[in-house]
């Protein structure tokens, strides 16, 4: 049940974006430019480090969410997903991914936690300047997302299906603000 | 020394913000709106906000720069240095107590947030949008926090140089100034 007065029924941070329009937007706006704007990290590398983000700060609604979408963005290897989730150095991915997601598991505990020996790592493996603000901005994005949606107690759906539809709409949709239905 | 190279004049978030404009945008706006637009918290009140969370987080740039603001617009040092002392004794309205209670629940962790200290807020008279608000800016002060000192941005110890930042943003709010930034440059940072 929702701390405050959000739309029955409507999930997440679509309750919130539709409770406060002002503000949604601007979260909307953030998204999109962060996710699916032009980038040399994929959509599907930056949907997992959300996922990543929000699976450790516990938010049921972003992890399963993003996971969701990273899943679709991932397509055949759709199974890494779940192995960066179940243990991101065990994963079948990049070096250089591993190297950025470990940036973000730092931020995900505070910024002073991530030291000049994990951005050197990154950049050993070919990471570049604007991928490490990228990953270190998504990271803090997903550490406020995360607060938001769980901190107004906000609907979270329990089963996968809905996540698996969602996941499809944030790749179809690309972060569009929800309008009321009337 | 910053991770990333960011200009020198610009420290803390604003070279940040410049370094990346598409992502810049949408958080000066979202900052504007929640610290500047229409509320019935007082300005002082939503600075306060985010100097409590800033200094939970141990954020030295953000919390030196949230305090200056909140003094410029108090008029005092006294109510910002009090709330990061200790909230429950600082001179500020039981309705605020029960704000910044929740607003350091969420630098822990959205789930840290009970629902006794949202009762409570309610029963102090704040109303959802307060609460909405005061949520918010703590969960983008955990963004900002984490932006800052993630990439090892610059903290100046100038004092100066805060009080300017905050005349600055006590005048022009937190959208990007319409001439840039380069009349900055050459200011005594150290």
């Amino acid at each position: 049940m929702p701390y405050i007065d959000l739309e029955e029924g409507v999930p997440g941070i679509r309750s919130l974006a539709l409770y406060r329009p002002e503000t949604g937007e601007h979260l909307y706006n953030l998204a999109r430019v962060l996710l699916r704007g032009a980038s040399t990290l994929s959509e599907g590398e930056r949907e997992l480090i959300g996922a990543y983000v929000s699976y450790r700060n516990n938010c049921v609604f972003c992890a399963n969410s993003h996971a969701a979408a990273a899943r679709c963005l991932y397509g055949d290897n759709e199974q890494l997903v779940d192995e960066v989730l179940r243990d991101m150095n065990a994963a079948h991915i990049s070096d250089k991914l591993k190297a950025l997601l470990n940036i973000a598991g730092k931020v995900q505990i505070l910024g002073k936690e991530v030291k000049p020996e994990d951005v050197a790592a990154a950049r050993a493996q070919g990471a570049t300047d604007r991928e490490i603000h990228d990953t270190v901005l998504i990271a803090a994005t997903f550490s406020m997302f995360n607060r938001y949606v769980d901190g107004l107690a906000t609907f979270t759906p329990t089963d996968d299906e809905a996540y698996a539809e969602m996941g499809k709409r944030m790749v179809e949709k690309n972060y569009q603000m929800p309008v009321k239905e009337s | 020394m910053p991770y990333i190279p960011l200009e020198a004049h610009l420290p803390g978030i604003t070279g940040l913000l410049e370094y990346s404009p598409e992502s810049g945008e949408p958080i000066r706006e979202l900052t504007q709106v929640l610290l500047r637009g229409p509320s019935t918290l007082t300005e002082g009140e939503r600075e306060l906000i985010a100097t409590a969370v800033s200094h939970r987080n141990a954020c030295r740039f953000c919390t030196t720069a949230h305090t200056a603001i909140a003094d410029v617009l108090f008029g005092e040092h006294e109510t910002s240095a009090k709330v990061k002392e200790n909230i429950m004794t600082a001179p500020v309205s039981g309705k605020m107590k029960a704000l910044l209670t929740i607003a350091l629940q969420v630098a822990e962790s959205g789930k840290s947030v009970t629902a006794g200290s949202i009762q409570r807020a309610k029963d102090e008279g704040a109303i959802d949008v307060e609460i909405h608000d005061t949520v918010l800016i703590a969960s983008l002060f955990c963004l900002y926090n984490r932006y800052v000192d993630g990439l090892a941005t610059v903290t100046p110890n100038n004092p100066d140089f805060y009080e300017g930042m905050a005349n600055r943003l006590k005048e022009h709010g937190y959208v990007r100034l319409e001439e840039g930034y380069d009349h900055l440059k050459g200011q005594h940072i150290e």
